[in-house]
Order: structure tokens, then C-alpha cells, then sequence
């Protein structure tokens, strides 16, 4: 089956070693994170994770079972790029007489939208957000003009569908011991949204 | 959040309706009495130490059996978990204790057994530090375990113990290990009594059930001509044996056991058509491919159960009962999934499927049966020459038993034919290594095993190859009294192995000639009575000697050097290319 970019986003508890818990759901069977980012969430003590990886689809719901098998993990989904909205963020050190002097590349920092950071004698810190190609492609631009020191945040994503995660992520928070029995309404759209 | 249960309980540390201050060490086993907890396995050492001086104190409610190796500690507690339905408890130090334990938790851990270990740990200012006997426990059992938690500080350890039990024997079941550092175990801290754990909001232990599920289901049991039911370790931990036995009796089922699943439907039930697997029965490994409906209840497709998977039960509709999720559409494409605790969810299923009889289909299992009758079970069991099988050994452990013996097996080619041949009266009286085959487990699983049900006659049968791994544990034994009785299959090989380097390279013996020391001689020396026999003639009266002795026995039987285990699904086929011969 064919591989693609998904965006997994994992619900959890804020415990210690749940990191490597989580990272060694992927490591055991030989699939790389591309990139990993943990924030709070929009639930009060719940916390978030936006895993990027490439693999197919079939890969992604036994990966998102056997995540959300983990004790400490609420709730686990994924995404591809076309249901969500993502960003990553970038910090690029360049000379300051590179940015004065050349034409070329204030336009370049203007066209990325770029803005400053910090500025010093010897070298200005700009930042930009957006997805990864265009980072990657300002990078390469600005290597040619003595880029010092580049770096690239985690990925973060939000997802498309109006009402999100949110209502069932608050299911969590007035949830019961599960009830013995429910009408199942997704009956036939297992291929859907994936969900316990 | 927890919610507060009563328990049996009534504990000793309230002065007056007030909380008091107890340690830490003594609020571990406070709790473990509150969780009904009567049998310890475990091995003391510098870390865990202020726990042992609280034992001190404990020992007429807390019999603690002191083993002769860690690894010993937790293969006990499986066999004790696994006979008795209960959650097998482990005490061990830091660094070394802690990783001797490794082996163990990865073998509950595959084959689902309820465990809690509590290990001590360093003090928690020397974390990080390289102190003696330090070692990061937490990380070296992350996949190994369900859960794991390290407690610093005495105040977590009431909840976290009460999680730990809630953790490993809801769901599905599986170890979990808490870590406990040294100040936190001497730790003085207001006790504030202690509250079971029923719901954690992370944790799901069993999906919801779906009615839809059910009801399809049902409809494709009710048009099946040639319906096969498989049965695991699910059956058994569900605690569902009556129903799965309505389930199949209603509708006129064949039923297939794994491996772990043996002993859920007794023997010689009339719907019982044998063991799935590599070294399975001929006709359910067959059949698998020829049925229209395989329902598969509390068991997880294991590669040696399903062999090629591309060309496994293509033909039929699958139904799969299991408990756990991720299990679902794991190895094998599910038609119905019926997500939820067996218990619950064979009932519902019962109730809508129709009444029916599939005589005809259950006749060919029983002719392909006669097939395997006459070309292997016969001369297993009844051999013409003048070495003894594997399989007559069993057959007249049978005879003596009746079936009603609880048996434990190491692994290998002994465990294939133990299995192959015993007969299982009773649920809970298999107990063997499945998903991890650990070589070594047989002997510490049956001592486990007496103290889960010591009204049992508990037998171990091991090859002389895992009897070497563990053999430390006849020192358990001796100081314990467990009544386990032992029978060492020996073919002075490790035969599994050499099975293989025979079949697929060419008998080429790469390392698997294995010399023994004089196993009675040994067990002598740890004051334990037995005896060696090489001829038939003797082995009925041995076997008699054994079972009828008030204590433990070892019996060595010397067996034929290169018999093989048949039927065989070799590596890479097809479950119904299965060899005879």
C-alpha cells in the first residue's frame, strides 16, 4: 500500500516516561518520526501530541490501536495533510551585513514573510511558520548567503472538521465507566474517522 | 477518582477513626492485603530491604515464598495467576533483581497474565547517578509492561498500588511493575486508609459493545453450512467457559483450541476437534481452510496458528470476538468484529443464533482425525519399538490422572507433545509458554502453580534442556514443601531445535546435543525423592510412585533421541499443507 504523510494526534495524560512509551510504539516496528511536538491541549490537564510520519493507511490504524491501548493515552487519530491545518515554525540566523547589503535577500525575507527577532551587529534572527516546503525552500536560498544557524519546530496541527476533537475529547471529562451496550452509529465507516 | 470500595479487609492502622502514620514499606503490604493478596514470590535485597522489615511483621497474613532467582519469582507468580484466575504478586531489589524479572514480565506480557511487581529502587536523590545497583527499570520494562509508575514519595503509594491491581487484571490482563525508591519505602507519612481503584479515565479496559456487530454476526452463524469456532486464552481469563460452551453446544460448532486456549472446553468434549497451530491437530489445522465461517473467540491469529497468511481461511468470513481493539484486523482481515469481554458478548450471540447440528461437517473432522489417528497418534502413543515416546508418557499420565492434573510444560518438543496428549478436565489446568516460549518456565510455573491451587495435583513436564535454565528452583521446593511433580522428558537433545537442523538443514546438529547432570541424584542432593527410568516396563509404576507420594517427586524418563513432533505446519506454509509425516 502506498505511503503517505498522516499527522497522528494523541490525547494523554501529562505523565513522565509517557514519551518513550509512545516513541517506542514507532521504533519497534522500524517506522521513523518525522516529527514530534507535545503542548497542553484545549482540556484542562490533558495533553497533546502531533506526530508526523510516513507510512500507509493500513499502518496508521494499528499504530493508532495500539496507541490508544496505552494506559495513559485518551484518545488517538489520524489525519492526512488535506484534513488539517498545520504549521511548523523556523529560526534562521543570518548576517547582518548580508541582509543591509544584498537587495536580493530582504526581498526574499519579505516575501516568506519573515520577521525579526533579534537584531545585532553581526547577525539578524528571523522567524517564519508555514509548512515545510517553504521553509525548506528559504533555507536553501539563504544557505547561498551565509546562513549561520537554521532550526525547524515540531509540526502543529489543528483539523479542518468545524467541530475538531473537542466533543469527543470532552466526552472524557463526564464519561462513566463504560455503559455494556451501544447503538453503534459508525457501523460501515471504519475506513472514516478512526475511532475506538 | 477513584471511587471508593469496600473491601474484607479491616485494616490495623486506624487509632480511633483517625489516620496514622505508617511507612511506606508497611502501606505496600496494607494494601496488598486489601486487594485479598495471601502468596508473594520474591527475593530481598539492599533496595527493597525496609519492605522486607515490614514482612517481618506481616508473615502469618502474607506467605512469602522465597525463590532462588528472580526470574524464578515471576514465572511462579504466572503459574499462580494462571491456575487460580487471581493476580500473581512479585517482590524484587534494584538493578540486578530488577532485570532478572525482564524475561518474565515479557512472557506475561504476550500471553496476557495479571501481574504486579514491586521492585525497590535506589534513593530517589541518587536517581541518575550510576548508584549500586541502579538501574532504570522504568524504561527497561516500558514495552514489557501494561503499565509501569516509579514512586518517590511514600504519600503515592496507597493509589498506586491500587492501579496497578486494577490495571493488570482488568481488560486484558497483563503485568505491570512498580517501582518504589528506598525513601519512599522508609518514608513516615499520614495513612489515609486505602480505596480500591475501579475507573481511570485514560483507561478503557473493555470497548463498548455494539449491537449491530452482534446481530451480523449472528446472521452469518445462522447461514453458515460449515461453521469452525477457534478458542484462546480469552475464554479462560473472561472467565467464560459456560458460556462459551452454550454458545458452541446452541449452534453445533466444531471448536479448535490454541495453545493457551487449551483447557477452556474439557478434552473430550464432543465439539473439542484439537489444538490449532504448528504442531496442532490435523483436521481443525485443515478445516481452517475449507470453512465458510471461522469465529474466532479470545485469541489473537498468532503467526504459528495461522502459518502463511495470505493463504489462510481466504475462503470464509471471519467473525472475531476479542477484548482487546488492537487485535481486530491485526493479522487477519475481520468480516465482523465484536469488540468486548466474551463473557458478555457470547450470551448475546447465543440468544440470536439458531439451534443447529453440523454432523456432517463435524464427521469430516472426526474422519480426518482417524487419518491422523493412524498415521501419528497411533505409534506416538502405542510405539512398537523399544524406545519410549514422549507421547506413552502422557498417555499414562492420563490414565493416572484421569485428566484432572494441572500441567505445566517448559518449552520445546515435550510441551508440543504435552500439549498434544494431555488431557484438560478442568479450565485453568494448562499452563504453558505461548507467545514468548520461554525455555526455563515450566519448572517455577508449577511451583506458582501449587500455591494457586494447592488441592491440585500440579505436574511439570520439562525437557532436559529448560529443566537446566531453572533448575535453581528445586532449593524453592525443598524449603517450601511445594508438591510439584516434575517429569524430564529426555531425549539428550535440544530436540526442538534439532528437529528443525534435521528437517531444514540437513542434519546439520549445530549445538543441540546437550549433556545432563544425574537429574535424581540432584534432586536428591535438595532432598527431594525420585527416580530415572529407561524401559517401559517401569514407567507405569514410576509415574504411579510419583503422583502417589506426599511431596514433591522427580521422575526422568529417558525418551527416543530423534523422535519429531508431528503433525508440522513448517515455517512458510499454509495451515493446510500440514505435514503427517
Amino acid at each position: 500500500m502506498e505511503k503517505k504523510e498522516y499527522t497522528i494526534t494523541l490525547y494523554t495524560e501529562n505523565s513522565i516516561g509517557l514519551i518513550g512509551r509512545i516513541s517506542g510504539i514507532f521504533s519497534r516496528r522500524k517506522i521513523n518520526i518525522e516529527s514530534l511536538n507535545t503542548s497542553p491541549s484545549e482540556a484542562e490537564g490533558i495533553h497533546r501530541f502531533t506526530i508526523v510520519i510516513q507510512e500507509s493507511e493500513e499502518v496508521l490504524k494499528k499504530l493508532c490501536r495500539q496507541l490508544e491501548k496505552q494506559i495513559d493515552v485518551l484518545k488517538a487519530y489520524y489525519n492526512t495533510d488535506e484534513e488539517i491545518v498545520w504549521q511548523e515554525q523556523a529560526l534562521y540566523k543570518v548576517p547582518a551585513d548580508v541582509v543591509t547589503e544584498k537587495l536580493y535577500v530582504e526581498r526574499l525575507l519579505r516575501q516568506y514573510g519573515a520577521s525579526t527577532v533579534v537584531i545585532r551587529q553581526d547577525y539578524i534572527v528571523f522567524e517564519t511558520a508555514g509548512h515545510r516546503e517553504e521553509i525548506d525552500r528559504l533555507t536553501e536560498e539563504l544557505n547561498k548567503y551565509g546562513l549561520i544557524e537554521f532550526v525547524r519546530g515540531a509540526r502543529i496541527a489543528i483539523i479542518k472538521d468545524s467541530a475538531g476533537f473537542h466533543e469527543k475529547l470532552m466526552e472524557f471529562d463526564y464519561r462513566e465507566p463504560s455503559p455494556n451496550l451501544v447503538e453503534n452509529e459508525y457501523l460501515d465507516q471504519r475506513g472514516s474517522v478512526f475511532t475506538m | 477518582m477513584n471511587t471508593i470500595q469496600k473491601t474484607g479487609y479491616e485494616p490495623q492502622v486506624e487509632e480511633h477513626g483517625k489516620a496514622v502514620e505508617i511507612s511506606g514499606s508497611r502501606a505496600v503490604l496494607e494494601a496488598l492485603l486489601e486487594e485479598g493478596v495471601d502468596t508473594v514470590f520474591g527475593y530481598p535485597g539492599g533496595a527493597i530491604m525496609p519492605i522486607y522489615d515490614a514482612l517481618y511483621d506481616y508473615n502469618s497474613q502474607l506467605k512469602h515464598i522465597l525463590v532462588r532467582h528472580e526470574q524464578g519469582a515471576i514465572h511462579a507468580a504466572q503459574g499462580f495467576a494462571r491456575s487460580s484466575g487471581k493476580t500473581g504478586v512479585v517482590f524484587a531489589t534494584s538493578g540486578p533483581g530488577a532485570t532478572n524479572l525482564v524475561t518474565g514480565l515479557a512472557d506475561a506480557m504476550i500471553d496476557s497474565n495479571p501481574i504486579v511487581c514491586i521492585t525497590g529502587q535506589v534513593f530517589a536523590s541518587l536517581l541518575g547517578t550510576d548508584a549500586f545497583q541502579e538501574t532504570d527499570v522504568i524504561n527497561i520494562t516500558t514495552p514489557i509492561t501494561k503499565w509501569n509508575y516509579q514512586v518517590t514519595d511514600a504519600s503515592e503509594i496507597p493509589e498506586a498500588i491500587a492501579r496497578a491491581f486494577h490495571i493488570a487484571s482488568t481488560g486484558r490482563p497483563g503485568p505491570v511493575l512498580i517501582d518504589i525508591t528506598k525513601n519512599a519505602q522508609l518514608q513516615l507519612f499520614e495513612y489515609p486508609g486505602y480505596n480500591k481503584c475501579s475507573h481511570i479515565r485514560s483507561y478503557r479496559p473493555e470497548p463498548e459493545i455494539r449491537k449491530e456487530y452482534i446481530e451480523k454476526a449472528a446472521a452469518l452463524i445462522n447461514q453458515a453450512q460449515k461453521p469452525l469456532v477457534l478458542f484462546g486464552q480469552g475464554v479462560i481469563l473472561g472467565k467464560a467457559e459456560a458460556e462459551f460452551r452454550a454458545f458452541i453446544e446452541k449452534a453445533g460448532i466444531p471448536s479448535a483450541a490454541t495453545l493457551l486456549g487449551l483447557s477452556a472446553l474439557p478434552s473430550d468434549h464432543e465439539l473439542h476437534v484439537g489444538m490449532l497451530g504448528m504442531h496442532g491437530n490435523y483436521a481443525p489445522n485443515v478445516m481452517t481452510n475449507e470453512c465458510d465461517v471461522l469465529i474466532a473467540v479470545g485469541m489473537r491469529f498468532d503467526d504459528r496458528v495461522t502459518g502463511r497468511l495470505d493463504q489462510y481461511a481466504k475462503q470464509a468470513k471471519i467473525i472475531h470476538l476479542d477484548i482487546d481493539p488492537a487485535e481486530i484486523d491485526k493479522n487477519v482481515k475481520t468480516t465482523v468484529p465484536v469488540w468486548g469481554n466474551c463473557k458478555k458478548t457470547l450470551p448475546m450471540l447465543t440468544q440470536l443464533i439458531h439451534p443447529g447440528n453440523h454432523g456432517d461437517w463435524l464427521q469430516q473432522f472426526r474422519e480426518l482425525e482417524k487419518e491422523e489417528v493412524k498415521e501419528v497418534i497411533h505409534n506416538e502413543l502405542n510405539p512398537s519399538g523399544e524406545v519410549m515416546t514422549m507421547g506413552e508418557v502422557i498417555k499414562v499420565l492420563n490414565e493416572l490422572t484421569n485428566g484432572d492434573a494441572i500441567i505445566t510444560t517448559d518449552v520445546g518438543q515435550h510441551q508440543m507433545v504435552a500439549s498434544r496428549y494431555a488431557k484438560f478436565n478442568h479450565s485453568k489446568s494448562s499452563v504453558t509458554s505461548g507467545g514468548l516460549g520461554t525455555m526455563g518456565f515450566g519448572l517455577p510455573a508449577a511451583i506458582g502453580a501449587w500455591y494457586g491451587a494447592p488441592e491440585k495435583t500440579v505436574v511439570a513436564i520439562v525437557g532436559d534442556g529448560g529443566f537446566q535454565m531453572t533448575l535453581q528452583e528445586l532449593g524453592t521446593i525443598m524449603q517450601f514443601g511445594a508438591k510439584v511433580k516434575i517429569i524430564i522428558l529426555n531425549n539428550e537433545f535440544l530436540g526442538m531445535v534439532r528437529q528443525w537442523q534435521q528437517l531444514f538443514n540437513e542434519r546439520r546438529y549445530s549445538f543441540v546435543d546437550i549433556t545432563s547432570p544425574d537429574f535424581v541424584a540432584l534432586a536428591k542432593a535438595y532432598h527431594i525423592n525420585g527416580q530415572k527410568v529407561s524401559e517401559r516396563k517401569d514407567l507405569k509404576e514410576a509415574l504411579k510412585t510419583a503422583l502417589d507420594h506426599d511431596g514433591a517427586y522427580l521422575l526422568e524418563v529417558m525418551v527416543g533421541k530423534e523422535n519429531n513432533v508431528f503433525p508440522m505446519v513448517t515455517q512458510g506454509s499454509s495451515v493446510s499443507d500440514i505435514r503427517l509425516k
